[in-house]
């Protein structure tokens, strides 16, 4: 079998690299991890709830980040839960605030939580996999061809019994900005008990989030998806919603996550979010102008791409998902990694259970142009070069994989 | 290939994999056939594609019994090892190849030579199998939209 370490040899170091698959994996810039060295081994090394100089440098951090967050979203720190990533936040979410209304509203009978189809999956399964257990009623709405969901036909499925709804503040996928303030009322104006929770990994740092303006209950965020390090998450939960913790553990300042915070990847988290926010717009300009060049540089180079998800402001700045048609999602990833451009696949190849990307589905694609597609998130970090090297190359290796394709335009499905 | 005596294909846009199987066969001998050439198409990923190329380099100047006994099992050998999500790469490879040397004997010759088993093989079952599976898949998704 080869070995991961030999693949690595073989692939070599590409006369040029970028980076755009920050989707899957942040990379952060050298002041993120600047911010977090100190925290490893020379201040705030302590537990940041025990009661000696390093741990008070650490609850320091832990404060700190919670504080500038908070004010980011329009939140109090004392809000803001930190959590390992993403994932734990949208679990603690999605279950411990269902449980934890279950308990407390004991007349709640067929209880029922409502999600989009194009959830995160740290979303979908831990509602599909543990919530049936205690009698809760999954459903998931559809969504159209873009991936919005329809606030009247969000409000037609709430009623008294539902606990919580989750949609997501922007589809990480295809890059749907959702009209959330309309959503949240929707939910509110039938049944103003039922928590609102938004998965916003992938709309922080990109679009404006007001949790008083928007009204949700839960926010969950992720550092790693700003350029901050791994290692770090985060859930807003509305002062006065209850959660129960789905861990259980020695003390933590983290009354939801118990276990000792990570204060370097939270050092880097902050600095992260310094970067993001102290010039917003600048960035989200910057993003939008790369997002668009990448877009239409493609389409207008290559025949037979397909834009995945909508287009202008409704789309994230940062997103850019196109299917190539008659080619293998996969296959690409690798023929451009070995030209240095880093990117991720919806195909099925590419995923453990071998069916492509459940969004491109719940958007109408078939599953031929899902396993043909491509995502790229573009940072504040990138510049136009790395775009035009992107532009210069893909059409080559597009060219070369349809070359040997046995799927040629024209061919019946 | 332009000239190519017979060609076959094995899965479907759909299940993410298709490979077509281009053979040249010369007949050197009665009863000897020979591929002189061998190509692919491969609509695939990374795995499919190796496969599929590795086994025309596998089969060239063989003779077309002793392609046919190439198993999916020596071919996912021969790449070193294919983890088991990646096996049905293997398979299609094969499969897509058995029925282009099947399709040469039934329409090309109109006579199936005594080694080649009337009924399909387990490789060619296998392969089918693939692709039935996928439009299962299909369908049920298709069901829930």
């Amino acid at each position: 079998m080869l070995n991961i370490r030999e693949l690595i040899k073989a692939h070599g170091k590409p006369p040029r690299e970028v980076y755009f698959d920050h989707e899957n994996s942040g990379r952060p810039p050298r002041e993120v991890v600047e911010a977090m060295m100190p925290y490893f081994n020379e201040v705030g090394y302590g537990h940041p709830s025990i009661t000696n100089k390093p741990g008070w440098e650490a609850c320091e951090v832990v404060y700190e980040t919670a504080e500038l967050l908070s004010k980011t979203i329009n939140a109090e720190p004392s809000e803001i839960n930190f959590t390992h990533s993403g994932t734990e936040a949208n679990n603690l979410a999605v279950v411990g605030a269902s449980l934890a209304k279950l308990r407390k509203a004991k007349l709640v009978d067929k209880p029922k939580v409502i999600l989009s189809a194009i959830e995160h999956p740290s979303v979908l399964f831990p509602a599909d996999r543990v919530l049936p257990n205690y009698g809760f009623k999954v459903i998931k709405l559809p969504v159209d061809e873009y991936g919005f969901v329809d606030p009247d036909v969000l409000s037609s499925v709430v009623d008294g019994r539902t606990v919580l709804v989750s949609v997501q503040a922007v589809n990480n996928e295809v890059g749907t900005v959702q009209r959330l303030g309309e959503l949240v009322k929707s939910v509110k104006d039938v049944n103003p008990d039922a928590l609102f929770h938004t998965d916003a990994t992938a709309a922080y740092g990109r679009i404006p989030i007001d949790v008083k303006k928007l009204d949700v209950d839960l926010l969950s965020v992720s550092s790693h998806k700003i350029l901050g390090p791994k290692g770090a998450g985060a859930l807003f939960v509305r002062e006065g919603v209850e959660v129960e913790s789905l861990l259980h553990g020695a003390l933590s300042s983290q009354r939801l996550w118990p276990g000792v915070e990570n204060v370097p990847a939270l050092a880097g988290f902050k600095k992260a979010i310094e970067l993001a926010f102290d010039k917003f717009e600048e960035n989200v300009g910057h993003m939008t102008a790369l997002r668009d060049r990448l877009v239409n540089g493609i389409v207008n180079s290559i025949p037979h791409v397909l834009l995945n998800g909508p287009s202008g402001s409704s789309r994230a700045p940062d997103n850019v998902n196109l299917s190539f048609l008659y080619i293998e999602g996969e296959a690409l990833t690798v023929e451009l990694s070995l030209r240095g451009i880093y990117v991720s696949s919806g195909s099925a190849c590419t995923s453990r259970v071998l069916e492509p990307s459940h969004v491109l589905l719940a958007i109408g694609r078939k599953h031929e142009e899902a396993h043909g597609s491509i995502l790229f998130k573009v940072a504040a970090t990138h510049s136009t070069e790395d775009v035009d090297y992107v532009l210069e190359s893909l059409p080559i290796s597009v060219a070369r994989l349809r070359k040997i394709s046995s799927s040629k335009p024209g061919d019946q499905p | 290939m332009e000239d190519a005596t017979v060609f076959a294909k094995a899965g479907s846009p759909a299940c993410g994999d298709m490979i077509t199987m281009y053979l040249k066969v010369e007949v050197v001998a009665p009863g000897e056939e020979v591929l002189s050439d061998v190509s692919f198409e491969s609509y695939g990923c990374a795995a499919n594609i190796a496969a599929s190329s590795l086994l025309t380099e596998m089969v060239k100047g063989m003779r077309l019994k002793e392609a046919w006994n190439v198993s999916w099992r020596k071919l996912s050998d021969e790449l070193g090892g294919l983890p088991e999500i990646k096996h049905h790469c293997s398979i299609l490879a094969v499969g897509a190849l058995k029925r282009a040397i099947r399709k040469y004997y039934d329409e090309v010759r109109k006579a199936l030579p005594a080694w080649l088993p009337r009924e399909l093989t387990a490789d060619e079952r296998q392969a089918l199998e693939e692709e039935e599976l996928i439009e299962k898949l299909y369908g049920r998704m298709k069901l829930q939209e």
